[in-house]
């Protein structure tokens, strides 16, 4: 655990894997037949291994806006509406320098009137231009969710492919810390549900840059749900990230950790909670594969269902309400998918089935924690005490 | 051709005109003539927070008998499909708009094919006036392949967007602030161009409508909000609904003007007037006083809230064609007898499109999925039972 968290602390100073490896400060081992209860030693973030041996941190925060700046330079087609998020440089800073660099024409601060400025956007991509719209939170979204809907989803399948959409509604979505219960709702579902629509949810920079990025560059409408407490968090970008090009495939999820006992699926801020889970889990002997769902709609169900064949136990995890969650949709694919492969029944972790309350102990309990998951992990494995220590 | 030999600036002669009826205007009813007519609305525009528009209108004969012709078009369209409708070959939704042709007809005559105009559900000749064909409506009524959505959107989900017709839109309101974006849009790319956003006297009282023109003002977008007044929404007597009839007025900051909607001419000018100040100064309200003589929809017969005496009085003291008729006429533009010739031909195309469109294919099972998006990367769409329907997205 020690040297767990050392090597978190050497590798986010900005060390790679690699090094580390060659200085003979992590050993790898390949446990046989399972009696050490550490197969591997990995650090926290596992994405390392990916990179080349330049390493910088990013925060999600600085992810998005370096996105928006890049897009909007490329397309002086793209501009950017919302609440505060010209002079006030962004309820939550992510549109910092942007009214600064392209004026008042294309960062555009708006009325509080979320039916009004979201259909103006609609309609401005019916005219061909490309605006991302930004809901302070998705909350607010639901004043202006006709338009999302009626309007943008569905315009080019009713008009045979005459009007296109392409837009994008970007925001933080699910709970915060303390807010309340009108301000925690997690619409993943309810947007992943309609036909016409896209819908993304980052976890890391690299997420952020590569989702936002390729949103942006998307004909379709597309509703990009960000995470507030994840905008404040940093992780390791390569300079393959950084590049001005960079761009990641809509519809694929991405395996943030490799296991073969039982699938995690998460999006945003749970694969944070999910990796945790994982590094508990495999003190006890249970190789978790944690999913970074990354797309919503489209779900990446041969990737999903790739894994669950190789560990064939589920554990869905997400923020959101459970009943017609994520989890529900994932759940219901494997099952049609990969019913003979399951060795258990699927594992759901949400959000409590209650309006989020104030409490702070209450709110904890509202939302899935780290143990919750590891709990659910144990019961698709079938096991509710530890591992007893190996003879 | 027969009326072009006629057109020495002094006035036609009605003499002449006789002997050449048979021969020409059987094949070249519209006249080519460009004579400037200078002709008084029916009434003076009211305004607010603006200066009106003069009373008087110029238009050419061959303009007039052009509206005479297009709303002739317009009518019969739609009382054939009310006839369709009533056969059941068309479903689910249909709303008429026989009683507000001059709207539309006057709109195009005051604008060009590259502003751009949205409206809400009452959309059909909306659409004729902004270049579709008949063949395009009642194949797109009747589900078919060579609809104007190919058969996908239905009555109320007409697009045109290579001359600025951006729909056809099911939820009351909705198409407003639509509008007001194509302007921001229409600004953002400095096109020179305006927007007109239809809605009715319903939609009127919308919050988003309010919401977009506070933004409209703002932004100083060239958006001109144009409302249909035709006294009802659905069956709401409009003194029922809005504690403020005076929907030009509704703006408050906003400058508006009300316009009888059942003239043509008056409709075209105010249009004109719309799209000058709306590039100069911002958003712009017109209130258009005018009348359905259908009910809301095929579902409704109109009456109930109605008296058949108001319906049978606009028909007789206002009618749009009648009007047009009756300027042709006074000016001997054309005889009675061409006029009727118009409006038998103008049946006959109608009724050719209606067979037509008829033999037109219902669209291919694979058009279940397609344009669900512009790019669908290969994903995998299902139908009800999705281990027997299957699709990839392309």
């Amino acid at each position: 655990m020690v040297l767990l968290l050392a090597v978190n602390m050497v590798t986010r100073a900005g060390f790679s894997l690699k090094q580390l490896k060659m200085w003979g400060i992590i050993r790898q081992k390949v446990a046989a037949g399972g009696g050490s209860p550490v197969a591997r030693i990995r650090p926290v973030v596992s994405n390392l291994r990916n990179y080349s041996s330049a390493v910088k941190q990013m925060m999600v925060r600085e992810a998005l806006n370096s996105a928006l700046d890049e897009e909007m330079s490329a397309d002086p087609k793209v501009f950017l509406m919302g609440e505060e998020v010209g002079e006030y440089q962004g309820a939550y800073k992510i549109s910092k320098g942007l009214l600064e660099k392209y004026g008042p024409e294309r960062v555009l601060d708006t009325p509080i009137t979320e039916a009004g400025f979201t259909g103006i956007g609609v309609g401005a991509a019916y005219y061909g231009l490309k605006p991302v719209v930004e809901f302070m939170t998705f909350n607010f979204s639901m004043q202006a969710i006709d338009h999302i809907i009626n309007s943008a989803a569905k315009s080019n399948y009713m008009s045979s492919g005459q009007i296109s959409v392409p837009i994008v509604f970007r925001g933080p979505n699910g709970a915060a810390a303390g807010v309340g219960a009108q301000h925690s709702h997690c619409y993943a579902a309810w947007y992943a549900s309609v036909p016409g629509l896209k819908v993304l949810s980052p976890y890391s920079s690299e997420d952020a840059r590569g989702l936002l990025k390729a949103a942006i560059r998307d004909p379709d409408p597309v509703v990009f749900l960000e995470n507030e407490l994840l905008y404040g968090e940093s992780f390791p970008v390569s300079a393959e990230v950084l590049d001005s090009s960079f761009c990641l495939p809509i519809g694929k999820a991405k395996i943030e950790r490799e296991g073969k006992d039982v699938t995690i699926t998460a999006f945003s801020k749970i694969v944070g909670l999910s990796l945790k889970a994982a590094e508990i889990l495999a003190k006890e002997g249970i190789s978790a594969e944690v999913i970074n769902l990354r797309s919503i709609r489209p779900l990446d169900r041969s990737t999903i269902n790739a894994s669950v064949r190789k560990t064939n136990r589920l554990v869905t995890v997400e923020e959101g309400f459970p009943q017609h969650g994520v989890g529900a949709e994932i759940c219901a694919s494997v099952i049609e998918e990969s019913f003979s492969y399951l060795d258990a029944p699927v594992e759901r972790i949400a959000g409590a089935d209650v309006p989020m309350p104030y409490a702070a102990n209450l709110e904890r309990m509202a939302v899935p924690q780290v143990e919750d998951i590891v709990r659910a992990a144990k019961r698709a494995c079938y096991r509710s005490v530890p591992m007893a220590a190996a003879a | 051709m027969a009326l072009s030999k006629l057109s020495s600036p002094s006035s036609l002669s009605t003499n002449i005109l006789k002997p050449l009826t048979n021969s020409f205007l059987l094949h070249r009813p519209i006249s080519t003539d460009t004579t400037p007519l200078t002709i008084e609305t029916s009434v003076p525009f009211t305004s607010h927070q603006c200066e009106a528009p003069s009373r008087s209108v110029e238009t050419t004969p061959k303009e007039l008998l052009s509206f005479f012709r297009q709303m002739a078009t317009m009518r019969r369209m739609e009382i054939a499909a009310d006839s369709l409708y009533k056969a059941k070959l068309v479903r689910g939704f249909c709303h008429l708009y026989d009683g507000q042709e001059a709207v539309a007809i006057g709109m195009e005559a005051g604008i060009t094919k590259k502003d751009s105009i949205i409206t809400a559900y009452r959309d059909h000749c909306t659409f004729l006036g902004r270049g579709g064909t008949l063949l395009e409506v009642f194949s797109e009524l009747m589900g078919r392949k060579d609809g104007c959505s190919h058969g996908k959107g239905g009555s109320m989900h007409f697009y045109k967007k290579d001359s600025g017709f951006y729909g056809g839109h099911g939820i009351v309101g909705a198409q407003i602030p639509l509008g007001c974006g194509l302007a921001f849009a229409q600004k953002y790319s400095k096109d020179e161009t305006v927007t007109f956003a239809l809605y009715g006297d319903g939609a009127a009282n919308q919050g988003q409508l309010f919401e977009a023109l506070n933004i409209a003002a703002l932004w100083d977008l060239p958006a001109i909000l144009v409302c249909e007044n035709n006294h009802y929404g659905m069956g709401t007597a409009e003194w029922r609904a809005a504690k403020s009839p005076s929907y030009y007025k509704r703006g408050d900051y906003v400058p508006g003007l009300k316009v009888d909607g059942m003239d043509a001419l008056a409709v075209k000018q105010a249009c004109k007037f719309a799209k000058e100040h709306a590039l100069k100064n911002g958003p712009m309200i017109l209130e258009m006083d005018t009348y359905r003589y259908h009910g809301h929809s095929m579902s409704d017969p109109g009456s109930t809230y109605r008296t058949r005496d108001e319906i049978s009085g606009v028909r007789q003291e206002r009618d749009p064609i009648e009007r047009i008729r009756k300027l042709i006429l006074a000016h001997d533009l054309a005889t009675e007898k061409e006029l009727k010739d118009i409006e038998k031909e103008v049946r006959k195309e109608v009724d050719d499109a209606i067979a037509k469109a008829k033999e037109s294919p219902m669209p291919e099972p694979s058009e279940l999925f397609t344009n669900v998006y512009v790019k669908g990367y290969g994903v995998e769409v299902f139908g009800a039972d999705r281990k027997e329907v299957r699709g990839v997205l392309p």
